[in-house]
């Protein structure tokens, strides 16, 4: 589906993300909750959501600074925590590299898990984009999920108050990501990827750092590259003894 | 909590954190990539997302990291639904029923 004009694409990625906001509004007043309570101020606050845009990595630096852990440790885990970002970063540079420079910068700053999974899975969708499109839609991704990010925090720092676990919001971003990821396993390469990622990053949890997640992330992606090279030889095998 | 402490940490996270979203989109840019590369890149997000989202499927924070049905099967529902239909909403709507349902019969 090639969309007709920039405004589309837009939307489209608008739309795309859209589900996210049930993830990011509660996560995002629950780290405003915790940050205050902490002993941050409300400037604070909101200024680490506007400049580190990472949930995960916050709350690892956020509970590493109320256990009175060195400065350095903290900004270590935190970090290791959004190691993550850097695959992302270079998993969007064969779609979006040919962009100028200033634009790739804001591109980095807007890179969350939201913005990239649902940009990547719409770029593998639509072969055919161009770079404006993609980059158009990856911008239309970032509207409904970056704002509320940082206004939420800003909410939850203000009111003190998150969404009850009644709720069971937590368990918006496991339903989210996997909505997202299922359509995108349409090869064996991508099934064998996500299922080995899976399999390694809960073998290897107990690693510090978080690094589990590397290390299931890195084996998936390369499980995946070695199946899509078995599966092409195969094909071509194939092909070859036909013309036979 | 002390307050140098806290713009530090602001600090060195929203640096450090910007440079690890930069460091390939940046350093790279438009400069083509070897072919083995592309080809490990091409499965980033469906070894990654999977590996974020496992352990708090298995091991929600929710229920103090324990194992929790509703949760289990809200997920399998929601990767089963996304696989048949590919429609993500679809697939959200159906995994939240299945975990507002789960959560009710549990009590």
């Amino acid at each position: 589906m090639l969309p007709a004009t920039d405004k589309s694409a837009f939307w489209m990625g608008v739309r795309g993300a859209a589900p996210f906001i049930l993830v990011v509004v509660p996560f995002a007043m629950l780290f405003g909750v915790v940050a205050t309570e902490a002993g941050l101020s409300v400037v604070e606050t909101f200024i680490f959501s506007t400049t580190v845009v990472a949930g995960a990595a916050q709350f690892t630096a956020l509970q590493l600074m109320q256990e009175q852990a060195p400065t350095l440790i903290v900004l270590i885990s935190a970090l290791a925590v959004n190691l993550r970002l850097a695959m992302y970063s270079a998993a969007l540079t064969p779609h979006l590299g040919a962009a100028p420079f200033w634009t790739r910068v804001f591109v980095a700053y807007l890179t969350v898990d939201q913005s990239y999974a649902c940009s990547v899975a719409a770029y593998e969708r639509n072969p055919d984009w161009d770079l404006r499109t993609k980059l158009i839609f990856f911008f239309g991704t970032c509207a409904p999920v970056l704002p509320l990010w940082i206004l939420a925090s800003l909410a939850g720092a203000l009111i003190g108050q998150a969404i009850p676990p009644a709720f069971a919001l937590d368990f918006a971003v496991p339903i989210t990501f996997l909505a997202i990821i299922a359509p995108m396993l349409r090869t064996l390469a991508h099934v064998a990827a996500a299922f080995v990622a899976v399999i390694l990053a809960l073998s290897f949890a107990w690693l510090p750092f978080n690094l589990g997640l590397l290390v299931g992330g890195l084996g998936g992606m390369m499980t995946g590259a070695q199946v899509e090279v078995m599966l092409e030889r195969r094909l071509k095998n194939l092909k070859s003894g036909e013309v036979r | 909590m002390d307050h140098v402490t806290i713009w530090i940490v602001i600090a060195g996270l929203g640096i450090g954190s910007f440079f690890l979203r930069f460091v390939f989109l940046g350093v790279i840019g438009n400069r083509p990539l070897p072919a083995w590369i592309l080809r490990h890149l091409r499965y980033t997000a469906v070894a990654v997302i999977p590996a974020l989202v496992a352990p708090m499927v298995l091991w929600p924070a929710a229920t103090g990291e324990q194992f929790d049905a509703p949760r289990m099967a809200a997920a399998f529902m929601t990767l089963g639904i996304g696989l048949a239909t590919k429609n993500v909403l679809a697939a959200i709507l159906l995994g939240a029923l299945t975990l507002y349902a789960g959560l009710y019969i549990a009590g």
